[in-house]
C-alpha cells in the first residue's frame, strides 16, 4: 500500500449507540429494478418482465431482487461510514416487494460499539428499507441488521486485516 | 410477499421429506465456478446500479491506499457465482442457485420467492480473481401455507472461496416455494 491513505471520516470513539444514521430516499424505477438485476446477473424474468411478474408470480409489477437490495444497504451503511467502512455481515428480511413508483427510504441506528480481541472496532447498526402505503404511511419492506467495521483511530485500516485478523462472524465452511 | 415463519438455520431431519433431499441436506452440491473472473466492468455496473459513489471502488488511489489495488464490494459476492443466461452449447437456461430450484421440482412447487438473507464477508474479491462457490441445502420445513399460497421454506447456504483457497464469503438464502392454488 504505497499511496497515502485518506484521512477515516468515522472512527469507533464517535459512534454512539442510538445514534441515527441520516436517511436515504431513492425513487425506484423500472430502470432501478432492471439495472439491478441485470447488476448482480439475476436473469429471472419477474425481475424485467412485467407480464410474468404480474401474470405468474402474482405481484404487482416486477420488483427489487434481493443482491440488488444487499447493494443499496452496503451503499447505504458506506455513506456514513466512509470508504475506510467494512462491512462484516449483513442480515435482511423481506416482508414485501420494492415496485417501480414506490419511494424507499433507508434509515438506520447504531445497537452496539465494539472492540473485538483483536482490535478491530464493530458498529452494529439495526436497517430499514420502507416506502409510503396508498394512505401515506410508512410501510416496512425490509429490515436486517449489518455488522461494519470502522477504524478505531485515524491510524487504523479495517481494509488492512487479512483472514488471521479479520473475523467478523464464526465461518460455517 | 408473506410472514415468513422461516426454520433456522440447523440441519432438519423431517420424515416427511423425499430420500433424495433429505440425502443432501448438509452436502455441498454444484461446486464449481461460474466461468469467468471478477472484473472492474461489472463492479461499476453495480455500483452504477445504487448510485454508489465510494471512492474505494472508483479511485485507485483510494484503493491502493486502503486495499491495496482495486476491489469489489463485498455486496457483490453472489455475482461472482452467477452464470451466464446462455452459453455456447448450453440446451437450457442455466440458472444459478441451483438446489433452490432441485427443491421446487421435487416439491412441485412452481412459484418461489427468497425471504431471508445473511452474508458473512471474507477476504475482498479482487479483479482477476476467480472465485467458486458451493451450495449446501441446511433445513427444509414441514408443508406451510401463507398468503402466497402453499409450499415450503427452505435455508440454503451458499459458500464462496478464491483461487487461494481463501474463504470470501458465506451467503445463507431462505427461499420459500409456494403453490398459488393452495395445494401443496
Amino acid at each position: 500500500m504505497s499511496t497515502t491513505a485518506p484521512a477515516p471520516t468515522l472512527t469507533l470513539d464517535r459512534v454512539h449507540v442510538g445514534d441515527v444514521l441520516p436517511e436515504l430516499a431513492v425513487d425506484v424505477t423500472a430502470t432501478t429494478v432492471v439495472l439491478g438485476a441485470l447488476a448482480t446477473r439475476d436473469w429471472r424474468p419477474m425481475h424485467h418482465d412485467y407480464k410474468f411478474a404480474t401474470e405468474r408470480n402474482g405481484t404487482r409489477d416486477i420488483f427489487l431482487n434481493t443482491p440488488n437490495q444487499a447493494a443499496w444497504f452496503e451503499r447505504y451503511l458506506t455513506d456514513w461510514t466512509g470508504p475506510h467502512g467494512r462491512l462484516g455481515t449483513v442480515t435482511f428480511r423481506m416482508k414485501d416487494s420494492v415496485f417501480p413508483g414506490d419511494t424507499m427510504v433507508f434509515r438506520g441506528e447504531v445497537t452496539a460499539v465494539a472492540t473485538d480481541a483483536l482490535g478491530c472496532g464493530w458498529v452494529g447498526v439495526e436497517v430499514m428499507l420502507t416506502v409510503a402505503g396508498e394512505d401515506g404511511a410508512d410501510r416496512i419492506m425490509t429490515t436486517g441488521s449489518a455488522r461494519i467495521a470502522v477504524p478505531v483511530d485515524a491510524d487504523d485500516n479495517p481494509w488492512a486485516r487479512g483472514p488471521d485478523t479479520w473475523k467478523p462472524g464464526d465461518w460455517k465452511a | 410477499m408473506t410472514e415468513p415463519s422461516a426454520p433456522g438455520s440447523s440441519p432438519t431431519t423431517d420424515d416427511a421429506l423425499p430420500e433424495s433431499v433429505a440425502a443432501v441436506i448438509g452436502v455441498p452440491q454444484y461446486e464449481g465456478d461460474a466461468g469467468f473472473d471478477a472484473e472492474m466492468g461489472y463492479v461499476w455496473t453495480s455500483l452504477a446500479s445504487v448510485e454508489n459513489g465510494n471512492p474505494l471502488f472508483w479511485d485507485a488511489d483510494v484503493a491502493e491506499a486502503l486495499a491495496g489495488g482495486p476491489i469489489a464490494p463485498p455486496s457483490m459476492l453472489s455475482v461472482w457465482f452467477r452464470p451466464h443466461h446462455w452459453a455456447p452449447g448450453a440446451t437450457d437456461n442455466l440458472v444459478p442457485l441451483q438446489v433452490h430450484f432441485d427443491l421446487k421440482e421435487a416439491f412441485g412447487l412452481p412459484e418461489a420467492v427468497m425471504t431471508d438473507n445473511t452474508i458473512t464477508f471474507g477476504v475482498p474479491v479482487r479483479p482477476g480473481d476467480r472465485i467458486r462457490s458451493r451450495q449446501v441445502l441446511r433445513s427444509v420445513s414441514p408443508p406451510k401455507t401463507t398468503k402466497l399460497g402453499a409450499g415450503r421454506f427452505w435455508v440454503i447456504d451458499v459458500e464462496y472461496l478464491n483461487q487461494r483457497d481463501e474463504l470470501v464469503g458465506v451467503e445463507t438464502y431462505t427461499g420459500f416455494g409456494y403453490r398459488r392454488d393452495g395445494s401443496s
